[in-house]
């Protein structure tokens, strides 16, 4: 399969991080809306989790996906192989 | 509740990456291999997630965190005893023979080992069963979304009746569930439920990590819930010291071989994600892999229900202040389903006399599949809890996808294909195979609506379910591990077995139970502590009765020819050799670190 999974869900986990980060920055403060995560900010905190962890995934993809495609055909098979290590 | 733009944008991202995923693979199904066993081609550790994530369905993150309030850390067990050492036996002693012997589903397996009416039995009630799973799973999803409010203000602002939303919601989840299947069949379900696997920690993990900063840490949990609830095996030698009312053996037996091993290491919604793996030491992996995760989902599934329990019971309060010599008098109105409710588990309230329904103790009635969303309301202020809310919409759906892709392979390869119409062309198959999904969903939906109206549709179903898949066990065991065991025989077996089942919930009831539904529609010869008690000691009866069965009328008839059980029986199959990889990559060893991992968890929970 060549759609290596790592690079849409790493894709969305940034999108998803960037928006609750963001979000969470433009509202620090804000103790009416905090009031219920006890006073910490669960936008920009988890947020910037994800966004890390958005970025890794996509960053993992991206990698064996360029080794696949500079590996020659006959190891491309040992490639998708090592993958599942 | 309300959700704001941003909660929306969240939710709509999602949906269109899993509609995205579904478009981007519809160009890799040119065959029917492609679309059923996803070209068996995944990496082990997207099919190992997947294998756990098909299962993290509603039943598994709202009926955990219920099971969690009302048991505490006794549920536990459906992990510790109920799944890992099932996971690491398929992966280790039954997977060689699912994979090795290229069956494409487990019912098409019955027929290479046994004969054709076992794998008809089997693929019959399997297919009926995923459908009406499915179909389970979608109400429980629509009841959800109404109980919270989800889609309130959008039908307000777009001035429709808040009676469509049941409607809406069943549809709307309907529809991308199909359209993504349709376009990339397995690997398109497989690859969804690995982003909702992720998407279900992103969403709950903050959740646990608030609710425990709340109540005090650890300790502090401690401190506010009973003794047994913070204790997995304290009282397990007698049914009246722990809150489950089961006993050692009920729960050993019962729970951990008889049931956990007929769901993890027979049903094909799990199974199939192993047998989409790309080699056979990868398949092993599977189940093993999963294994490493589901060791955590207790503190991610159960832990919210336990908090929920444990935090104070919000009551109306009355705060009288002075302001510049006036008397002020600042209330909070608490609903009255919430003031007789448990911490945030809220009482179920009798709409004709809007007081608390009481259980036969006089205790009031809790629901408790209201623990964990609940949960997520409280805590969760806009923005992340419409990741939260995502991550509940995540887990019904690929609780659902994994029905219907199961569905789709065995209607089309053992029934379409061995009964109906034979010897078609390959491209007949993978239109019928896309077909079949979306004659799948459409009956899940009716499924859906005829529990509306029949409220206990629910519960017989589930009944005969459990009547069906109680014995299975033992014929796989006997399959794979005794060379004697006949067609005749396991046929015999899974009939015996279902009936002795049949006949146990007839003849038994839990206490405080009334007979009917809950069982002693017979007559009542035993009473149990609990209703779990019940369901073990039903699975154990329906297990032995199909192992002495099969093991009879199998020495009573004619044996099949060895050559013909090669890679399907374990004495007549060289098993795989690992020889070539170092020996701590070997599925071996990652069985006895998870084996390991697993006993630290419950003796740390002890």
């Amino acid at each position: 399969m060549s759609l290596d999974l790592r690079i849409p869900m790493g894709l969305l986990f940034t999108l998803i991080g960037m928006i609750l980060s963001s979000f969470g920055a433009m509202t620090n403060g804000r103790a009416d809306l905090y009031a219920r995560s006890l006073g910490i900010n669960a936008n920009l905190w988890w947020g910037l989790v994800l966004l890390v962890f958005g970025v890794g995934m996509l960053l993992l993809g991206r990698r064996s996906q360029r080794r696949l495609a500079s590996a020659p055909p006959a190891a491309q098979q040992d490639g998708d192989e090592r993958r599942g290590h | 509740m309300n959700l704001t733009a941003i909660d929306w944008l969240i939710m709509l991202l999602y949906f269109v990456f899993v509609l995205g995923i579904g478009f981007a693979l519809k160009r890799f199904m040119k065959t029917s291999k492609d679309f059923f066993q996803a070209g068996r081609a995944l990496p082990a550790w997207i099919c190992g997630l997947a294998f756990i994530s098909a299962n993290l369905g509603a039943q598994e993150v709202i009926g955990m965190g219920a099971s969690g309030a009302k048991y505490g850390l006794e549920t536990a067990h459906f992990y510790g005893i109920g799944a890992i050492p099932a996971m690491i036996f398929v992966g280790i002693f039954m997977m060689p023979f699912y994979y090795g012997s290229k069956a494409r589903s487990v019912p098409e397996f019955l027929r290479l080992r046994f004969d054709e009416k076992t794998r008809a039995l089997n693929a019959c009630s399997f297919a009926v069963m995923t459908v009406f799973s499915s179909g389970i799973s979608m109400y429980a999803m629509a009841r959800l979304i109404q109980a919270l409010h989800v889609f309130d203000g959008l039908f307000r602002a777009l001035n429709l009746a808040p009676e469509g939303i049941f409607t809406f919601s069943i549809c709307l989840s309907g529809l991308i569930v199909l359209l993504y299947i349709f376009l990339g069949g397995l690997t398109s379900a497989i690859y969804n439920e690995v982003l909702q696997f992720f998407l279900i920690i992103a969403g709950l993990l903050p959740l646990v990590l608030l609710g425990l900063k709340n109540i005090g840490g650890w300790g502090g949990l401690k401190a506010s819930v009973p003794v047994a609830y913070m204790h997995e095996w304290k009282g397990v030698m007698h049914a009246n010291t722990n809150p489950m009312g089961i006993e050692i053996i009920g729960l050993g037996m019962g729970l951990g071989f008889v049931l956990g091993a007929g769901y993890w290491c027979t049903d094909f919604l799990v199974i199939q994600t192993a047998m989409a793996s790309h080699n056979m030491e990868a398949a092993r992996r599977v189940p093993l892999i999963a294994a490493v995760p589901k060791m955590v989902f207790p503190f991610l599934v159960i832990l919210p229900g336990l908090l929920a329990i444990g935090l104070p019971t919000p009551h109306t309060t009355m705060v009288e202040s002075r302001v510049n010599g006036a008397i002020v008098h600042q209330i909070t109105v608490v609903p009255a389903e919430v003031a007789e409710g448990r911490g945030l588990v809220p009482a179920k309230i009798n709409p004709v006399t809007g007081k608390a329904m009481l259980t036969a103790s006089g205790e009031p009635l809790l629901d408790y599949d209201m623990a964990t969303p609940n949960m997520l309301l409280h805590y969760f202020p806009t923005g992340i809890l419409g990741l939260g809310l995502t991550a509940l919409l995540a887990s019904f759906m690929s609780g659902m996808a994994g029905n219907v892709t199961a569905f789709n392979t065995v209607f089309t390869y053992d029934l379409y294909q061995s009964y109906i119409h034979k010897g078609a062309s390959d491209r007949h198959y993978l239109a019928v195979g896309r077909w079949a999904t979306v004659g799948g969903i459409l009956l899940s939906i009716a499924t859906a609506y005829a529990a509306i109206n029949f409220n206990n549709i629910m519960d017989t179903l589930q009944l005969v379910f459990s009547f069906v898949n109680a014995p299975l066990f033992a014929t796989f065991l006997l399959g794979m591990f005794w060379k004697r065991a006949t067609g005749h025989g396991a046929f015999a077996g899974l009939i015996a077995g279902t009936a002795a089942a049949m006949l146990h919930h007839g003849l038994t009831l839990p206490i405080e139970a009334h007979p009917g539904i809950h069982g002693g529609w017979i007559a009542v010869v035993h009473h149990y502590p609990s209703d779990m008690a019940q369901n073990f000691w039903g699975a154990i009866f329906a297990f032995s009765s199909n192992f002495v069965v099969a093991v009879v009328v199998s020495l009573m008839t004619k044996p099949r020819p060895e050559a013909e059980l090669v890679g399907l029986v374990r004495s007549l199959t060289k098993m795989p050799s690992h020889a070539h990889i170092v020996w701590w990559k070997r599925p071996e060893a990652l069985a006895a670190a998870v084996l390991v991992g697993a006993i630290a968890l419950n003796i740390f929970f002890a």
